[in-house]
């Protein structure tokens, strides 16, 4: 099923896989911010596979970009802003909540609310259609029983 | 000639199947039983015929005959048998056969094993699946036909894409068709009950094996699917949320949904609308799927066909299906009475909690998967959906449902008793803080997740298993009576506690990889050691690999725990012929406990070899969980109610009057 990230791994020539031993920083601390930033960053070229996991050259050089700048000091906010205004948005594996993607984070949320408040007023109008009966109603089904 | 006689088959094939739809059809409209019973012997007709095109090309595969141009693209004469006969369906046209193949397979079953039906609701099934057939063969005969010939005929194929030359993915695409295709039965059957415009607990329990059959199908090829990835990517990831995965986990999802609310309908004669509805949006995320993968709109690799004309084809086939039966639904379904009533807190309220849950989980991964498509299409601005999407929206809405399954089972039909049913899972509940608890001692650090994620999994298997010691009366009656109670219990009671039980398993699976997974990546020259969690990898060196198709270097690890050697690890590198594409096997080292996961990668510039270590904790948890819940489905299947089939839809109704 995940035929994907190989067959471009494939296609890319490349051949051995993400992260590199000659990537990695001294500082673990570091090392773990820059991995978390670059699982949540995707590869470029690929479909929906995050630079982290990534074989592509180009995957590798944000993956050296992003621990340069770290290195250097910046926050991982600081970061994010810098490879989203080189890539774009549709850089980010999250996409931030802007009025173009407010439907994509609400909606599910949205159906759920809706779909728990109509069950709720049909419970209602049932139990409204199973209100006691009447004094007629009642009167009828003495007679019925008799 | 063989190759002519498979695709003379196919064309007779589509006329047989427009007949399947047609005559019976008409049949039932008229009332004339004679007419009615043609579609049987038409199901049949239509899979032999598909059976005589399947099987010609196989054996142009088999033979290497690349004077079919299928055949010359995507095979090789090199390559082993199995991945000459996986090569049939490893290809847009070859899976379409094997699409319809299916198709009429499911079909031919109802005629064969449908008596118990009555004529009408049988030849109107039957009718409704001819129409499906039809459609996919005239797209397989006008844009899709595997039998072109070349001429002249090449000499050697162009090979099959190496990564597919795998046993697992081999039989992935059979088994995840199967499920997909097999629900079209509840389709055929939903779509009969509105022309019929009735739906009763009879109709539920014929609907029922077919789908769970499906739901059993698709677990399994969506478990295949993942086990694959785990192992043959070379990173340990098994989901990805990937549009392909999320094209197959929705119609589970929403096949899951069905099983649940035809229960109600089954037992309680009620959810009847709605789960007229469920069969339909069932099969029609199946078809989406075939959409999304075939139709080359993800512009991924995986859509085999870059054609957009056959995009078109399959989105009309689409429109037509999707669109008719929910018209036909609008029209129709305000005609089925309502069933019985019940309070909020019932078995049945349970089961809507289930299905409403259910559904906006699944609305949260048909969104994620196609608002990047809806958004370029509209405004042109590209977005990435990726995992943490589905984490934040699927995670949520999916939760509540899993803390709650335990539940159900312990509420009774109509009105239930809620702190009667939560006080007898004291003991599961009790279970489940244990673990949390000893694992934070354990651990004594984070991450905090992990605590919570593993005592979910021990309260669904705990709590499964609490239902089942009340059903038996275990440790209140002797042992003898509680062994014969066990032996006694029918067939879709243990199901479905297998089944609870399964999905505990696979979350305890699922949160262990996710959160305590431990990766070393290392350059290591012959000799060089690297500690795994509680392994130590020597690297021994590398020698050259031949195998039928590819050559490469094989690495081999030897593994020790606590000084004392356990296995020695070969992963390879392999650069398969003719297409010098390489690929990687990974070194597996499996245990309940979990699995250390070996990949030499490329050669480092002073001639050692960069590795990547992983120890994978209870990761086989999660295909263990799939293959329980399997096991459930086919528990479920042998309960005597649906084998012997459902009886004569006059007594099932008294039964459920009397109920």
């Amino acid at each position: 099923m995940r035929i994907l990230p190989v067959l471009l791994f494939l296609m890319l020539g490349g051949s051995a896989f993400a992260v590199q031993p000659d990537e990695i920083l001294k500082d673990p601390a570091l090392e773990a911010r820059a991995r978390a930033l670059s699982g949540g960053l995707r590869c470029l070229v690929c479909q929906n596979q995050s630079i982290d996991d990534s074989d592509a050259p180009l995957a590798r050089d944000l993956r050296i970009l992003i621990r340069e700048r770290l290195t250097a000091g910046e926050s991982d906010a600081q970061v994010m802003g810098y490879v989203v205004d080189r890539y774009g948005d549709f850089v980010l594996l999250k996409p931030r909540l802007t009025a173009r993607t407010a439907l994509l984070w609400a909606m599910p949320f949205a159906v759920l609310l809706l779909a728990a408040l109509f069950l709720f007023r049909r419970r209602k109008a049932t139990a409204a259609n199973e209100a006691p009966l009447s004094a007629e109603e009642r009167a009828a089904l003495d007679r019925a029983l008799e | 000639m063989i190759a002519e006689t498979g695709h003379f088959a196919l064309i007779l094939a589509l006329a047989v199947a427009l007949f399947q739809f047609a005559v019976p059809l008409y049949g039932a409209y008229r009332g004339d039983a004679a007419v009615m019973r043609m579609a049987a012997p038409a199901a049949l007709a239509q899979l032999s015929l598909i059976v005589i095109a399947f099987a010609a090309l196989t054996h142009a595969y088999v033979t290497s005959d690349f004077s079919v141009q299928n055949v010359f693209e995507n095979s090789h004469s090199a390559k082993p048998l199995l991945y000459k006969i996986s090569g049939v369906w490893g290809n847009h046209e070859g899976s379409m056969v094997l699409w319809v193949l299916i198709l009429s397979l499911f079909g031919a079953a109802v005629a064969l094993f449908g008596d118990n039906l009555p004529l009408e609701l049988k030849s109107r099934v039957l009718a409704v699946q001819g129409s499906i057939g039809a459609a996919f063969l005239l797209f397989i005969v006008t844009t899709s036909n595997p039998f072109t010939r070349l001429d002249p005929a090449p000499i050697e194929g162009n090979g099959l894409n190496p990564i597919l030359q795998d046993p697992a993915l081999a039989f992935h695409p059979p088994f995840l068709y199967a499920g997909y295709v097999g629900l079209s039965i509840a389709f055929s059957f939903a779509v009969a009950a509105l022309i019929e415009g009735r739906v009763d607990a009879a109709w539920a329990r014929w609907v029922r094996p077919w789908t769970l059959v499906a739901w059993m199908f698709l677990t399994i090829g969506i478990a295949m699917g993942s086990w694959w990835a785990y192992y043959e990517l070379g990173w340990g990831g098994w989901w990805f949320w990937d549009p392909v995965e999320n094209a197959s986990f929705m119609p589970w999802i929403v096949a899951t949904a069905l099983l649940h609310s035809a229960i109600v309908v089954e037992r309680r004669n009620a959810l009847k609308i709605w789960t007229i509805l469920l069969s339909i949006l069932a099969f029609s995320l199946s078809l989406v799927g075939t959409f999304l993968v075939r139709s080359g709109v993800l512009t991924s690799v995986h859509a085999f066909a870059v054609d957009p004309a056959r995009g078109i084809f399959i989105l009309g086939i689409l429109c037509l299906f999707i669109g008719g039966a929910l018209t036909l639904f609008a029209w129709r379904a305000p005609l089925l009475k309502a069933g019985g009533l019940f309070a909020p807190v019932s078995r049945e309220g349970g089961l809507v909690v289930n299905n409403l849950l259910l559904c906006v989980a699944c609305i949260s991964v048909f969104i994620g998967t196609l608002y990047p498509l809806a958004l370029e299409t509209l405004t042109g601005e590209k977005i990435s959906v990726g995992p943490p999407y589905f984490n934040l929206t699927f995670g949520p809405i999916i939760l509540p449902l899993l803390l709650l399954v335990p539940l159900g089972p312990f509420l009774t039909w109509k009105r239930a008793d809620l702190w009667g049913a939560v006080q007898r899972l004291w003991v599961a509940a009790l279970v489940a803080i244990g673990a949390a608890l000893l694992i934070l001692v354990v651990t004594q650090r984070g991450p905090w997740l992990a605590p919570f994620g593993i005592a979910l999994g021990v309260w669904l298997v705990m709590g499964s298993l609490s239902e089942l010691a009340t059903r038996i009366g275990l440790f209140r009656a002797p042992w003898p009576t509680s062994l014969s109670r066990l032996l006694g219990l029918p067939g879709a009671a243990i199901g479905m506690s297998l089944a609870h039980a399964g999905v505990g398993i696979m979350i305890a699976g699922i949160i262990a990889i996710s959160l305590w997974k431990v990766e070393v990546i290392v350059a290591m020259k012959p000799g060089d050691t690297a500690q795994v969690g509680d392994y130590a990898v020597t690297f021994q060196g590398e020698t050259p690999l031949t195998g039928p198709n590819y050559t490469g270097e094989t690495g081999r690890f030897r593994v020790t725990l606590g000084g004392s050697e356990i296995t020695v690890l070969a992963s390879e590198k392999r650069i398969f012929q003719p297409s010098r594409m390489p690929t990687t096997e990974v070194g597996l080292h499996q245990t309940l406990a979990g699995d250390l996961y070996v990949v030499m990668g490329d050669r480092t510039n002073d001639g050692g070899r960069a590795v990547r270590l992983y120890f994978n904790p209870l990761v086989n948890l999660i295909w263990l969980g799939a293959a329980v819940m399997f096991m459930g489905g086919i528990f479920s299947l042998t309960d005597r109610r649906y084998r012997v089939g459902a009886p004569k839809r006059v007594a099932m109704a008294e039964t459920v009057a009397a109920e």
